[in-house]
C-alpha cells in the first residue's frame, strides 16, 4: 500500500460569529498519497482557505481527524504544531512573504533558524542547494526588491523546500503573477513533483489545475468533485508553445 | 531554537532598521550619558572637597572652648578660660585613640623683617602639631621639646609670610624677624598648603613653641585650641568621644552640665560638605534617571509599532515553525540589544562628557565605576521591562490572522 501523506476524515470546522455558528467545513474526507500533485479548487466562500489553514497546521478542526504523515494533529500543543509546520510542511504564499531587506539566501535560511539541530554551515549549504534547485544560484545575494515577482516566488519555493518537508502547501502561488511567469512557476512545481515531492496547491484558476494529477473542488464546505487527471499538461511545453516575446509584437 | 540563532535573528532585524534602532537608542544614550556625567560632577565635587579637608589633616580633632558671652558681647576665644595645659597633659596620659596632642594658642600681629612688615598670625603649638596637620617642612628643622621647655625664640614661617617679608629671594632660615617686639630666629620654612576649604590662606602663618607665645607674647596660661590626631581615620569618632570624656573629667563637670568646649573632627566637616554634594548628586541622578525611564518608554513605543508593522512577518515566522516563545525572545532580544547598545554608547558619551566638563569648565569630575555599572544594568533591565509587553503581544498573535494582516 502506498504511503499516505494526508489522511482527512469527516473534517468539520465551525466558527462562532456572535450568536451564530457558521460552518465553514461540513465534513470533508480525502487522502493524499505521497508523490501526488493535488489542486484544491473552489470559489471564495467555499471553505478552501479554512481547509488550507487546517492542512497547514495553523488551525485545528472542530471535529474529525487529520493525520499528517501519520501524526494526529488533534493531540498536539501549539508548540508541537509549530514544530510540525517547521519540519513537515513547506508553505508557498500568494504574496511571496519574503522578509524585506533580507537577501534571498537568508530568506531561504529562515525556516532552519527555528530548527536548533542545524548548524550554521549546514544551513548555508542547504539554502544554497535549495536555491540551485529553483535555478536562482546566481541571485543568492539579491534583496527581494531586486528580484522580479517570479524570482521572488521561486525564492519562496526554495524556502519551502529547504527543510525537506513531506508536503509543499501552496496558497494561490501563481495568483500575483502574469500567465507566462505562472507557467514558469508551475514548471518548477512539476519538476519537484517529478522528483517525488507531494504538493497541495490551492487555487481558483481552472487553468492551473490542469497541471496537477488530481483536483478536488469544494463548494459550500463540501467536496463536490474529486477528479483524477491522468494526462496532466506539461508546463514546460505550454511555455514553449507561448509566443516567444509577446511584448515585442505590439 | 538556540541562543545564537535568536541573537542572529534579532541582530538582522535591527540591521535592517538601523535608523529607527538608532533613534530609539537615542533616549537611552542620552539617559545613560546624563546619569554618568551628572554623577561624575557630583562625585567630583565631593571628592575635591574631601581632598581639601583631608589636606588639613584628615585625622585631626580640634577642641575649642565654647565662646564666651559677656553682657551680650561675644568675646574671642582668648577670653575663654576653659582649656589649659593640664587638659593637654590629661589627654596625653589617658588617651587611647590619639597618636598626638598639641596645645594651640594664636596671636595676630605685625611681623617685621628690616624695613618690611606683614600682618599675620603667630601660632603657638608643640612639635607634634606638624604631624597632626600632616604638614611637611620645605627647609630647615622643626623646633624641639627642649625649645618648648625653654620657651625658645625660634619659629617656622609659612610661604605667604616668606613672600611678603623676604622679597629678594634670600634664604629665610637663620634670619631673625620680630613679632610684637620679640625677636624670633627662623629655623624652618613650612611647605605650601594653599587655601583651605573655606578659602583661607593656610600659608599666612608663623609657628612657634606654645610656651614662647603664651609666656612672651600673650601672657596667658589658657589655650585657645587643643589639636589632637586620631590613630587613624576610622577611630576619629572614638577619639572625639574620648576627648570629651577626659576633658569633662578634667574640668570636673557634673553630668547635668553642658560641655564648656567643642570637639570637632574633620569627618564632621567632610560630612557637612558631603551632604550638600550628596543632595546635588541625588538630584542630578533623579533627573537623569527620569530621562532613562523616558528612553525606556521610547523603546516600548517603538517596539509596539514594530510589532504591529511586522505582524505579517510574525505570521510568516510562525507558519515557518517559530513557536510563540521564539517570537517573544526575538522581540525581547531586539529590545535588550537596543537598550544595551544604547547603554554602551551612553557610557562612552557620559565619560567623554565628564572629561570635556573637566577640561573646558575646570569642574572636578569623577566617573565612578558604580555609576557606570549601575546605569548599564538599569539599561538592560529597561530593555527587558519595556520590551516584554510588546514581545508578549507579538508572541500571542494568531498565525492565521497575522499572515493575512494588511
Amino acid at each position: 500500500m502506498e504511503k499516505k501523506t494526508l489522511e482527512i476524515k469527516d473534517l468539520k470546522r465551525d466558527f462562532l460569529m456572535g450568536e451564530e455558528t457558521v460552518s465553514a467545513l461540513k465534513g470533508i474526507t480525502f487522502t493524499v498519497l505521497a508523490g501526488e500533485f493535488m489542486t484544491i479548487m473552489g470559489s471564495s466562500g467555499s471553505g478552501k482557505t479554512t481547509l488550507l489553514n487546517i492542512i497547514g497546521c495553523l488551525d485545528k478542526p472542530s471535529s474529525g481527524t487529520y493525520l499528517l504523515d501519520g501524526v494526529d494533529i488533534e493531540k498536539l500543543s501549539r508548540n508541537e504544531l509549530a514544530r510540525l509546520r517547521n519540519q513537515k510542511i513547506g508553505f508557498v504564499f500568494q504574496s511571496y512573504n519574503l522578509l524585506p531587506r533580507t537577501s534571498a539566501l537568508e530568506n531561504v535560511e529562515l525556516p532552519m533558524m527555528y530548527n536548533g539541530a542545524i548548524s550554521s554551515k549546514q544551513r548555508k549549504e542547504k539554502a544554497t542547494h535549495a536555491l540551485e534547485q529553483v535555478k536562482l544560484a546566481d541571485r543568492m545575494g539579491h534583496m527581494p526588491n531586486q528580484l522580479s515577482g517570479g524570482q521572488q516566488q521561486r525564492v519562496a519555493i526554495a524556502r519551502a523546500l529547504v527543510n525537506d518537508p513531506v508536503m509543499i502547501l501552496a496558497d494561490e502561488a501563481t495568483g500575483n503573477l502574469d500567465s507566462r511567469t505562472s507557467y514558469e512557476i508551475m514548471t518548477v512545481f512539476q519538476e519537484l513533483n517529478d522528483k517525488g515531492k507531494t504538493i497541495v496547491f490551492v487555487t481558483h484558476e481552472p487553468d492551473i489545475a490542469t497541471f496537477s494529477t488530481r483536483t478536488i473542488t469544494l463548494r459550500d464546505g463540501r467536496i463536490i468533485k474529486d477528479f483524477k487527471n491522468d494526462n496532466k499538461r506539461s508546463a514546460t511545453e505550454v511555455l514553449k508553445a507561448l509566443p516567444v516575446n509577446e511584448d515585442d509584437k505590439i | 531554537m538556540n541562543v545564537s540563532n535568536l541573537l542572529r535573528i534579532a541582530f538582522r532585524a535591527l540591521q535592517h532598521n538601523m535608523m529607527r534602532a538608532f533613534l530609539t537608542m537615542l533616549g537611552i544614550i542620552i539617559g545613560v550619558g546624563a546619569v554618568i556625567a551628572m554623577v561624575a560632577i557630583g562625585e567630583g565635587s565631593k571628592a575635591s572637597i574631601q581632598a581639601q579637608i583631608s589636606a588639613m589633616g584628615s585625622n585631626m580633632v580640634t577642641v575649642r572652648p565654647n565662646s564666651n558671652v559677656a553682657g551680650g558681647v561675644r568675646l574671642d576665644a582668648t577670653s575663654v578660660q576653659s582649656l589649659s595645659l593640664d587638659d593637654v597633659q590629661a589627654l596625653l596620659k589617658q588617651g587611647q585613640y590619639m597618636s598626638a596632642v598639641s596645645p594651640g594658642v594664636s596671636s595676630k600681629g605685625q611681623v617685621i623683617n628690616g624695613s618690611l612688615n606683614w600682618s599675620t598670625t603667630l601660632q603657638g603649638v608643640s612639635p607634634a602639631f606638624l604631624d597632626i596637620r600632616d604638614w611637611p617642612l620645605k627647609s630647615g628643622v622643626v623646633f624641639t621639646d627642649k625649645d618648648v621647655s625653654s620657651a625658645a625664640k625660634v619659629c617656622l614661617i609659612g610661604q605667604t609670610v616668606v613672600d611678603n617679608i623676604f622679597i629678594n629671594g634670600e634664604d629665610p632660615v637663620g634670619q631673625v624677624i620680630r613679632f610684637s617686639h620679640i625677636p624670633f630666629k627662623i629655623i624652618g620654612v613650612l611647605g605650601k598648603k594653599g587655601e583651605n576649604a573655606f578659602g583661607q590662606d593656610q600659608d599666612d602663618v608663623i609657628i612657634a613653641p606654645y610656651t614662647t607665645v603664651m609666656k612672651r607674647i600673650m601672657a596667658t596660661v589658657y589655650l585657645q585650641n587643643i589639636y589632637a590626631s586620631a590613630r587613624n581615620e576610622t577611630v576619629t569618632d572614638s577619639a572625639s568621644g574620648e576627648i570629651s570624656t577626659i576633658l569633662r573629667a578634667s574640668h570636673r563637670l557634673k553630668p547635668t552640665d553642658a560641655d564648656d568646649f567643642t570637639v570637632r573632627t574633620q569627618a564632621e566637616l567632610i560630612n557637612t560638605f558631603s551632604s550638600t554634594s550628596k543632595l546635588l548628586t541625588i538630584l542630578l541622578t533623579a533627573i537623569a534617571a527620569i530621562s532613562l525611564v523616558v528612553g525606556g518608554i521610547g523603546i516600548m513605543n517603538i517596539m509596539y509599532v514594530s510589532v504591529t508593522e511586522r505582524t505579517k512577518e510574525i505570521g510568516l515566522r510562525m507558519a515557518l515553525g517559530a513557536r510563540g516563545i521564539d517570537i517573544l525572545y526575538q522581540f525581547l532580544i531586539e529590545a535588550i540589544l537596543i537598550s544595551i547598545t544604547g547603554g554602551v554608547i551612553g557610557v562612552i558619551l557620559g565619560v567623554a562628557a565628564s572629561s570635556l566638563i573637566r577640561i573646558f569648565l575646570s569642574w572636578p569630575t569623577l566617573v565612578s565605576q558604580s555609576s557606570v555599572v549601575l546605569s548599564f544594568m538599569v539599561c538592560a533591565l529597561t530593555g527587558v521591562f519595556f520590551g516584554y509587553y510588546p514581545a508578549l503581544k507579538a508572541s500571542r498573535l494568531d498565525p492565521i490572522d497575522a499572515l493575512r494582516y494588511e
